[in-house]
Formats: C-alpha cells, structure tokens, sequence
C-alpha cells in the first residue's frame, strides 16, 4: 500500500533515475487509485443524474408543494405547514382509498403470483409448439390497458353485463359491480390479472429453465411425482423470483390508476367510492379540485405506504436468506 | 401528414364550390396576412364542426385547422387545466362546457378578450351574460345551448293506454314536475317500463331551474344549507326511488347506453344534442317522439363556448376563426350536422333551422320546438367557481340512493354536506 513498496514496481522495467522527483510517480499512482475507484461511479452516473432528476427531485419538490396552497392555475401559495397532511389524514376518503387500494392490490397479486407459477411450469413442461404457447400467454400484457378497461367494463355492466349474463344461467343472482364495494374490487382485479399474470409466468419460466435438469432427474430416480418435484424443487429454487415479482408487483399494484378510473363512465371511483384508489384521490384533489397542496400530500402519503410496503418485502426477504 | 393536408383541402374545394359566398365575407377578414398559419381547435364529444373546417380552409389558404375531439367534456377540462397551469400547451381555440366555464373565469387573464363590436347582439342575453366578467371582459364565443323537451317512446306510452300524439302527450305530463311526477305514476301502474332513465339526469333539469343553488354571487357556499336545492333533491328521489319511477340507470354508463335497446324506461329529459345521443343508442328502435313541453317551464342543460387562450401565438386569427364558427349560419349547419342547438337568435328566424324535421324522432318538427324551448328559458342558474365540484358531490349523493340503493337518501345527504365541507 505504502508508497515506499509501490515505487519499486511502478518503475520497474524503466531505467533507474534517482533525479526523478516521487511526488510524479505518486501523482499518476493517485490518479490509477482515482481511475479505480471512481470510474465505476462514473459508469452508473447517468442513471443517478437521471434519476435525481426526473425522480429525486419531483419527489422533494412535491413535499414543497404538499407544504403550501397551491392552486392548478395560480401555482404557489401561502405556506400551511402540515395543514394539508392534517386533513388528509382525517378525512374518510383517504382511509377509504387506502382501504379500496390494498383490497384490489392483495386481490390482483396473490392469485396472480399463483397462477403464473402454474402456467410456467405447465409451459415448462414438452408442449408441441412450444413458443406458439408461450407467445400466446403475453398477448394479454401487448393490449392497450384502456382497451382491456373497455372490454371489461362492458363485460361487468350491472344490468346487460356478459358475466351476470353467464351467471344468470346458472341460477346465480346478478352480482353489483358497480355498487358492491368487494365486487367491484374483484371485478378491476380481475382487468389487472388478465393483463399481468402471463407477463409474471414467462419471468417465472425464464427463472424455472436455469434450474439445473438434474436436480429433476435425481428426484425422478428417487421416485418423486410431477407435483412433488414442483414443491420440492421448483418452488425453492424459484424463491429469488417470487420476492422480484412480488415487489414490482406491490409497487404497481398499490400505484394502479387506470383500471379503476376506466370501471365506470365517471372515473372517479364509484358514487359511493367503492373502487377509489388511493391515485384517484390524487387525481381528484389535484385536477377536479384543483388544490395540488393536498394532492401532494396524498402523493407523499402513498409514498411512504409503499415504502413501508418495501421494508416489509424486505423483512421477508431476509427471512427467507436466513432460513436457507 | 402532408399528403393528408392537401387531401383535406382538395376535399374542401370539392365540396366548398356550391356553398354560398356571403360565409367567405365573415372569414375573409381577420385572417389577414399572407404566412402560413396552423390553429389548433379542441373540442369534446360532438360540435359538428368538421365540415366547417373544410369551409374556412378553403376560402382562407393561409390558415390550416388541426382539430382535436376529447372523448368526454371531463378529459377536455382537465385538459385545458393542465395547460393554463403549465402556461403552454393550450390550443389556439378551446371549447368550454357551460358547467366548468365559470371556474376559468376565475383566471381572465389567462385568456383573450373577445368582445368586439362585430359580436354585439349575437346571442341570447344570459348566453353572453355567463362568458363576461365583471369588467365586461368577454370569455368565450357562445356556440350551443341545450333547451330541454321531453323524448318519449310514443308506443310505450300507447301500450299503457295513454296519448302517444305529441299535444296528447304534453297535455297529459303537463308543464309541472308534480303533473310530470303524477303522469309518471300512473304509467307505471300500467306498464313494466319506468317512466324515466336516470334520477341524476332529472336533477340536471331540476337544478338548472334553481336560480342561485349552490354560491351565491358573492362567493358563499350554500348548496348543503340551500332549501331549494334539498327540496328538488327529496322530490327527484321520491319519485325515482318510493314511487319506482326511475329506471335506476347512471347516465353515460355502459348499462344505461345498452338500455335504449330494451323497453327500459319511456320519456327523456331532453336537450338538443340529445336527440343525436338517443338516435345512436337506439339505433334500430322505432317510437321515438319528442314533445314540445318541459316540467317547471323552460329549461338548459349544457351548452358551450369557445375560448381563445392568451398564451396561443396566433390570437388574433383564432378570434377570427372563433368569430366565424359561432356566427348563426355556421351555427345552424352544425345543427343540421349533429343536432346542437344555436345560441344566436338570428338563426331562430333561419328557414333551415325553422322547418327542419327529424326523421328518427316521427318527423317531429325538432327545429321548431327547440326554438319554442329555448324561449321558454327565462334564466340561468347562477354557477360558481365550485359548480362543478358541488354538482359532481350531489350527483353522487343521488347515484348512491338510485342506482347503487348503498344509502338512503338522508345518509347520502349527509355524505354530500362533509363533502361540500371538504371543498376549500
């Protein structure tokens, strides 16, 4: 380390010239260190600068704003302090939102983490024209999200609706989409799943095929069925995925905006707010109201319940490393 | 894009030989000057302006229209919020609903005055009246009003053994919500339909004949203490809910557009861009008529103006364009086009407006009878900068006891009162 081993090499091979000052070799020797040391830095500084940019800042300005009254038009006004979050914090409709936001997150992630690892490894196993199926299973994730809310909205129509249709042949009741605050919630799961859970399946598949073969071929030996292969092997080996997957799926879930504001021909969540996410509310405050100083204490809000949602994911992450 | 630019105008010059000059008079001027120049128009759901488009361009080379349609009037205003706000982004002109205009009359300076001498007389008094601020700055150019008569499906009416003719029909309802309340009543002892589609769609008639219901002028809040509001309020929903008159349909959703196709419900509050909405939902349905009577007298239900933001680089040739589109005879050709209804005297007097008839609805005489509604409209409500917001919270209040049955009507008037609380 010390400049007094490195020397010696850094010269070696040239021919030994005692004038030469050292504070020239530690000069170039420091700038090796710096190349070393701040180079991969400088590599991924575009993404930070972006990000500073485009994320960091927003994300700072906004709790500026969420700070003052603050009109759409008129832009800045007084400063409020905290007021904003005050009476965010203490009005129904947020707790409302919260409440619609982790029903249809908790409705649309799980059966959804659950059927793609089914349908993965169904994909995995020797189909005849194998990637005509696992082509076919992202077409859902290539249309347009406001296409499938259209087709959707037509099929969950209270009263001329398909599915009460379908379900009135059997004898069932017709089921309120519109009104039922859980029907509803099942109703826009049912949009997000469509569209995510063939996106998630190829993930899992992609992970599934790095799966050593002979891990299976051990099992197969050792007299282990398709299903206890499946939970024996393929799920563990997959853990890794399933917390990726579950992540982005908790961050897109708890932000989902457009299925809900497409269910019904007002967008704004239902009469009763039965369906208002926390993102409608957003909306609502900052573009129907027009007051972006409580808008963006919403905005925050919901930054940090998906923070905490993080350090949950995180929390069990952790778990999962130690118990392996 | 180019080759589409010039297809236009060809089209135009195609179609523009046999149109009368004296519309090249009106749009000749103004347009001045010899650049190119390129206005954006934004509009929602349907003015009828395409063609008209074709028109200006033709007989104005120097100036090419690019139009933009939102899908609903709600995209179109939070559209138009967003570019004031950003102070870029607006376009030359922009349509403006009646219900929004007031809360952009908040912000004049964010747009160009528009009074002219030219223009003097043009509409109905309370048309121009509603776009002119204080200081007698003028907002917007008036295109359409909405005066409301009553769409019935003349065979139900006659299945339940009632008049079915349109004089027949309108003296039956009469010119009350109570004798239109009672009709409804004794129609549907007689018939499995309801009397009428929506509660919420009442109460855009009902509310429009309140003269201040929801601010006053000098700002005040008053829609939840208003007794006039709550007594409309406990009217639509007795009839619509006790007396089971509505159809318990929400206006524009999917169920209520795929309902024209059944026997669901028989009588319509009806504006006149109405008529262009119910051809096209009940398209294939026979036994629409429309009657020349409306509940509470005359009433208006919508309506818009064009505006001219400030912040466009071609504000003088936009007012030029918006000038001439709002003028009576272009008016009435957007009438003729999609059915919205002139707001310029003069072309109550127009022989194309006067004798034109409606095939769809038994060749009523639509022309004339919108022109009878629209005399019949003595005021406009007076609509604060919070209208919008307020008339949104009570339409919801009446959705949640109509359509969804989640509450009674006292627990959802609650719900509206803390909502009309949170405005601020």
């Amino acid at each position: 380390m010390s400049t007094v081993t490195d020397a010696p090499t850094r010269t070696r091979g040239r021919r030994p010239d005692d004038d030469r000052p050292p504070r020239r070799i530690g000069l170039s020797q420091r700038l090796g260190t710096w190349d070393v040391k701040l180079s991969p830095y400088l590599y991924i500084s575009p993404f930070f600068v972006l990000f500073a940019i485009t994320g960091l800042f927003p994300l700072l300005y906004t709790a500026y704003v969420s700070m003052h009254d603050w009109d759409q038009i008129m832009g800045q006004g007084e400063f409020v302090g905290l007021e904003h979050f005050r009476f965010v914090l203490g009005h129904s409709d947020f707790w409302v939102s919260l409440r619609n936001t982790i029903s249809i997150f908790l409705l649309s992630s799980v059966p959804q983490v659950l059927v793609a690892i089914t349908l993965a490894a169904l994909l995995d196993s020797n189909l005849r024209a194998r990637t005509f199926w696992r082509m076919g299973v992202l077409l859902p994730y290539v249309v347009a999200p406001v296409a499938v809310s259209l087709i959707f909205s037509n099929l969950f129509a209270d009263r001329f609706g398909l599915v009460n249709a379908a379900l009135g042949l059997i004898g069932v009741e017709p089921i309120r989409w519109h009104s039922d605050p859980l029907a509803s919630h099942v109703a826009i799961a049912t949009m997000v799943n469509f569209r995510w859970t063939g996106y998630n399946a190829l993930i899992f598949l992609a992970a599934m095929q790095a799966i050593p073969r002979d891990l299976y071929e051990s099992a197969w030996i050792d007299g282990a069925g398709r299903v206890r292969q499946f939970f024996s092997i393929t799920v563990p080996m997959l853990r890794p995925t399933i917390i990726f997957v579950a992540i982005t799926s908790t961050i897109g879930g708890l932000q989902i905006f457009d299925e809900p504001r497409l269910f019904d021909q007002y967008g704004r969540g239902g009469a009763g707010s039965q369906w208002k996410t926390l993102t409608i509310y957003l909306y609502e405050l900052g573009w129907t109201q027009s007051n972006f100083g409580r808008a963006s204490a919403v905005a925050w809000l919901l930054f940090l319940v998906i923070v905490a949602f993080g350090l949950v994911n995180l929390a069990v992450t952790r778990r999962i490393a130690d118990t392996r | 894009m180019l080759i589409g630019v010039a297809g236009l105008a060809l089209a135009g010059c195609a179609g523009g030989g046999d149109d009368d000059a004296p519309d090249g008079q009106a749009g000749g001027e103004g347009g001045g000057g010899g650049d190119q120049v390129t206005l954006t128009v934004a509009t929602f759901n349907e003015f009828g302006y395409e063609e008209l488009f074709e028109q200006y361009m033709t007989e104005n080379p120097n100036i090419t229209i690019e139009h933009t349609k939102a899908d609903t009037a709600d995209n179109a205003r939070d559209a138009l919020r967003n570019s004031l706000g950003a102070n870029a982004g607006a376009a030359d002109i922009e349509a403006v609903e009646v219900d929004w205009l007031v809360e952009f009359m908040q912000y004049p300076d964010k747009f160009a005055d528009l009074s002219s001498p030219e223009v003097e007389g043009r509409w109905l008094d309370w048309k121009v009246d509603a776009a002119t601020t204080d200081d007698g700055k003028l907002i917007g150019y008036g295109t359409d009003i909405g005066p409301e008569a009553i769409c019935y499906r003349a065979d139900l009416v006659e299945a339940a053994g009632f008049p079915s003719d349109r004089e027949g029909f309108a003296e039956w309802i009469g010119d009350s919500w109570e004798s239109y309340f009672a009709a409804g009543r004794e129609f549907v002892a007689a018939s499995d339909s309801a009397w009428y589609d929506s509660a919420g769609a009442l109460w855009q008639g009902m509310t429009n004949q309140i003269e201040v219901p929801y601010e006053t002028p000098e700002g005040e809040i008053i829609a939840a203490t208003n007794p006039e509001v709550r007594a409309a309020y406990d009217a639509v929903l007795k009839a619509s809910v006790e007396d089971g008159l509505s159809a318990h349909l929400g206006q524009w959703s999917t169920d209520w557009a795929q309902s024209f196709q059944g026997d669901e419900f028989a009588t319509m509050l009806c504006p006149g861009w109405m008529l262009g909405i119910i051809e096209g939902n009940a398209a294939g349905i026979e036994g629409w008529d429309i009657a020349n009577v409306f509940p509470g007298g005359g009433g208006n239900w919508g309506g818009s103006y064009l505006t001219v933001p400030a912040q466009g680089d071609h504000v003088e040739e936009a007012i030029a364009l918006a000038q001439w589109l709002t003028a009576p005879e272009q008016q009435i050709q957007a009438f003729l086009a999609k059915g919205t209804f002139p707001s310029q005297p003069a072309a109550y007097e127009d022989p194309a407006l006067v004798d034109s008839t409606n095939a769809f609805f038994n060749d009523a005489p639509t022309g004339q009878i919108f022109i009878d509604r629209a005399n019949a409209v003595e005021f406009q409500p007076y609509k604060g900068p919070n209208y919008f917001v307020i008339n949104t919270a009570i339409q919801d209040a009446i959705t949640r006891v109509d359509v969804d049955g989640s509450a009674d009507a006292e627990s959802s008037w609650a719900q509206f009162v803390s909502d009309v609380e949170a405005i601020g």
